[in-house]
């Protein structure tokens, strides 16, 4: 009984997608190929026709492939030490290194500008330093400044899937390598870089996609003059209403994140694979020489630069007033002045934030929860099918997703526009497949003779669930809720079309914020960015606690 | 045990919000408008006192931005009056059909070459001459002239001075775009742009970051010439901490480089509180509120009776000639002139 229940448990999940994902995407295929209702291709004709939006397909090519090019060449030297050397605080370093990978965009975005932008920490140390009235360094439109901020949140991908990888290669097979009398590039050319590639190749997909959906970045660092397809689609949406191009651009889009997946997951697969083969971790070295100290020392100050100084730089331009130290920012998130851009006081979209994270982390539990519980009973040829379906909002850009929803529910008998829970559902779509990647690998990992064993000795189905299964699964879960929450509070793209004007969120109010000059619009959007951070940060520090004690995502 | 106490989280979370929601009980009309709007608050309370009601404010980015969310949501309309479409963007507000017709009794009041729209589903609330403005003492300082005119931009001796808005994001940008085209035709304009292009020409994506993030006049701001109103440089005088007798800034205001921009209020369409968005419209187009709009948004009243303060009337310009494209020209020519500029200047 339990099991069939289980299995139609998965109609939920499935009715959310359709009305929710799928709805949403064709009404998109339909906006571009029908825009006035009849079949009219000139919008995508003209799409691949004129130079101005195949510049903006190659623009977001060309800074894809820099941007991970950057962050391998960067971060390949870490990944080394990681992988071969045992020092101390390494544990910690690693854990650290993944933070910025886990806050939202517009934190980053804050981030650098706190850093390097025109009224940011360097320029202003620089102006006093040299007694200059204008900054120094300009950042700011220019590629760069978004470049080195993809650099700064992809490096732990490199870092993980490379070093993870290489920390299992053979080391013996470069010291015969050196024995036989090939010089250290030699034998990194010609055997550990070969080794590698299947590793380097999947991260660097990885980072690939990442940066080609880069939105929250390349629209707050990039300024004007850069448009990814992301941007291009909110600007044609939002600012010039040109609906049917920003559908066309959007199917583009999909079509791109679509096939850079489908590549991934075989290259996945490959990677998994050959690491099983290589068998275990190879011993980690003791720092001896001198070299190694330096190589180490050098590579981690490095790190810690690249890493850590736009978050520093983020707390301290949070503090730092025009008067010398103080906490005004952060006092003035609670009041609400007349003729402020925001309609509500900042604390509102806090308390906002949380309310949509909460809807939205209650929403995606159930959704993963019943997913889940379907791919654990249900026979293997419906999993494998069902599985990937699942996944397919992780391979949508939420833009995308965010546009489907204003252009596909804002009408009977689906008229959600104004519903205080469309956001939380919008995040919601975003967030369970997380959900369901964290629960499945502990649901998977309880042995059915457990439970079998359990009712030879007596024990009532409901008493099996209760012992059995829900201790394993309730940190599951947590490690789920914590994941649901945090992509909740710091989603932007989706966020942008779908919230109301009334009702922003944290990432919204940074955002408009950084777009207003003025001392104090500058100074909220910092500390607003810093509590967002903070919350993010600690969410996934705790998930670092809690994680392994049951393995897996 | 963890799970109720989360439950218990989300319980108070909710009724927080629905007691938040309870304790206002005035009834209030929502006015949604661009990041630049402006009015002081005992204006605001006199709403209150006259009508009963409160006026809340909903700005929504730059004023394309903002229409375009107002257009988006017509369905469930976010806000029941709207303020701020100006002449670049009304064809398109009109054929969305987000606004519905009021005649205003105050109209008779406004003068008549602002009402661009029959029908009156838009009406005129002010105008004000976009053109460019310069810092005075930049130039004095550096011995230069400052700009006469357009063609001036692309001299080798302006490089690098100039900060100009996005026209697919800015409505100041969007006019100083057609005003170009104006004075230099289709055929000429992208050539301009051109040459402006390599003369280091700085783009911003909104007005209030160019004024107030780049111009000189602005603290760390490198460019002495931006694209702003010709009544602007009142606003200097008004704001300067220093007693001034003369204007600071100063606008281009020769013929050709400026461009006539009014701004209309709507009701927008499918209101639930028609009787007091017809109550707003009358307010802005009354003669309280005409009376604050030099000072608090820095453009001419539509009203022409409207007594201008002292600063205002001496230091305010209006451009001779401004340039004045019917709004039909605006909307078949703007997504192409856009695309165009797009790829020439910042591509």
């Amino acid at each position: 009984m339990k099991f069939r229940l289980q299995t139609w448990l998965v109609v939920v999940p499935l009715f959310f997608l359709g009305i929710f994902y799928f709805y949403p995407l064709i009404s998109i295929f339909f906006l571009s190929f029908m825009p006035e209702g009849a079949f009219d291709v000139t919008k995508l004709y003209k799409l691949v026709s004129t130079s101005y939006y195949v510049g903006v397909l190659w623009f977001t090519i060309w800074q894809a492939a820099v941007s991970t090019l950057l962050t391998v060449i960067v971060a390949l030297p870490g990944a080394y030490i990681f992988a071969r050397y045992d020092f101390k605080g390494k544990a910690l370093l690693q854990n650290l290194a993944t933070i910025p990978f886990v806050l939202p965009t517009v934190v980053t975005a804050a981030a650098f500008h706190a850093l390097l932008g025109p009224r940011g920490l360097v320029n202003t140390i620089l102006m006093h330093l040299f007694q200059l009235e204008t900054p120094m360094i300009h950042m700011d439109q220019t590629v760069w400044f978004f470049l080195m901020a993809h650099v700064f949140y992809n490096y732990t991908v490199i870092l993980r899937i490379v070093g993870g990888f290489w920390s299992r290669l053979p080391e013996n097979l470069t010291e015969s390598a050196r024995m036989l009398g090939a010089s250290d590039i030699k034998a990194f050319v010609t055997i550990t870089l070969p080794l590698l590639k299947p590793a380097i190749l999947a991260a660097s997909l990885l980072v690939f996609v990442f940066c080609f959906t880069s939105f929250g970045v390349v629209l707050i660092l990039g300024g004007p003059r850069y448009a990814t397809v992301e941007v291009e689609i909110y600007r044609q949406a939002l600012h010039l209403f040109n609906l049917p191009m920003a559908s066309a651009l959007a199917l583009i889009q999909i079509g791109f994140t679509f096939g850079l997946i489908a590549v991934y997951t075989r290259l996945e697969k490959k990677v998994a694979v050959s690491l099983t083969l290589s068998g275990s971790q190879s011993v980690n070295q003791k720092i001896q020489t001198p070299k190694e100290r330096f190589f180490v020392v050098s590579n981690i100050t490095g790190m810690a630069v690249l890493l850590g100084a736009p978050l520093m730089a983020l707390l301290l331009q949070s503090v730092l007033t025009e008067e010398g130290p103080s906490l005004v920012y952060y006092a003035g998130l609670l009041e609400n002045k007349t003729g402020s851009i925001l309609y509500v006081a900042p604390i509102t979209a806090i308390a906002n934030s949380l309310g949509y994270a909460l809807g939205a982390t209650l929403i995606a539990l159930i959704l993963g929860w019943f997913s889940a519980a379907f791919l654990v009973s249900s026979k293997e040829k419906w999993a494998l099918v069902l599985d990937p379906v699942f996944m397919l909002p992780l391979s949508t850009s939420a833009i995308t997703l965010g546009f489907g929803f204003v252009i596909a529910l804002d009408e009977p008998p689906l008229n959600l526009r104004s519903s205080m829970f469309l956001p939380a559902i919008a995040h919601a779509m975003v967030a369970f497949p997380f959900v369901i990647r964290s629960i499945l690998p502990a649901w998977r990992s309880i042995p059915q003779n457990l439970r079998d064993a359990a009712a030879l000795l007596g024990a009532s189905p409901l008493q099996i669930w209760a012992r059995i299964d829900w201790p394993i699964l309730r940190r599951a879960l947590m490690v789920g809720a914590v994941f649901a929450f945090a992509i909740s509070m710091g989603e932007f793209g989706a966020t942008v079309f779908v919230v109301r004007p009334q009702t922003p969120t944290m990432p919204l109010a940074i955002f408009r914020y950084l777009n207003h000059p003025g001392s104090l619009n500058y100074g909220q959007a910092m500390a607003m960015s810093c509590l967002l951070m903070i919350t993010t940060a600690l969410g996934f520090l705790f998930l670092q606690k809690i994680k392994p004690r049951y393995g897996g995502f | 045990m963890r799970i109720r106490r989360i439950l218990l989280v989300c319980l108070l979370f909710f009724m927080s919000v629905d007691v938040a929601g309870a304790k206002k009980k005035t009834p209030f009309v929502t006015l949604m408008t661009h990041d630049s709007f402006a009015v002081s608050q005992t204006l605001l309370d006199s709403f209150q006192e006259q009508y009963g009601a409160e006026i809340k404010i909903l700005k929504s980015g730059d004023a394309g931005a903002a229409l375009t969310q107002a257009i988006l949501s017509r369905k469930n309309p976010l806000a029941d009056v709207f303020f701020g479409v100006d002449s670049t963007f009304m064809s398109r507000a009109l054929s969305s059909g987000v606004f519905e017709p009021y005649e205003s009794p105050f109209l008779r009041d406004i003068t008549d070459s602002l009402k661009l729209d029959p029908s009156n589903r838009l009406l005129p609330v002010d105008y004000g001459d976009v053109c460019l403005n310069y810092d005075k003492s930049w130039f004095l300082r550096k011995g230069l002239a400052p700009p006469r005119g357009l063609a001036d931009l692309i001299l080798p001796a302006y490089k690098g001075l100039t900060v100009v808005q996005n026209p697919a994001t800015s409505s100041p940008g969007l006019a100083f775009l057609i005003t170009t085209v104006r004075k230099y035709g289709e055929a000429g304009y992208l050539d301009f742009w051109k040459k402006f292009r390599v003369n280091d020409v700085y783009v911003t994506a909104g007005w209030s970051e160019a004024y107030y993030g780049k111009f000189t006049r602005a603290k760390g701001g490198t460019r002495p010439i931006v694209v702003s109103y010709a009544s602007s440089p009142a606003a200097e005088v008004y704001y300067s901490e220093k007693k001034l007798v003369d204007t600071p800034t100063a606008g281009v205001l020769s013929a050709g480089s400026a461009f006539r921009q009014i701004e209309f209020v709507g009701i927008i369409a499918n209101t639930a509180k028609k009787d007091l968005a017809r109550k707003l419209v009358d307010f802005m187009l009354s003669p309280a509120f005409q009376k604050e709009i030099p000072l608090h948004m820095w453009v001419f009243p539509a009203n022409p009776e409207t007594p201008l303060p002292d600063v205002f009337f001496k230091y305010a310009q209006k451009a001779e000639a401004p340039t004045i494209l019917l709004p039909e020209a605006i909307e078949n020519g703007r997504e192409k002139w856009i695309e165009a500029w797009t790829d020439v200047v910042l591509r």
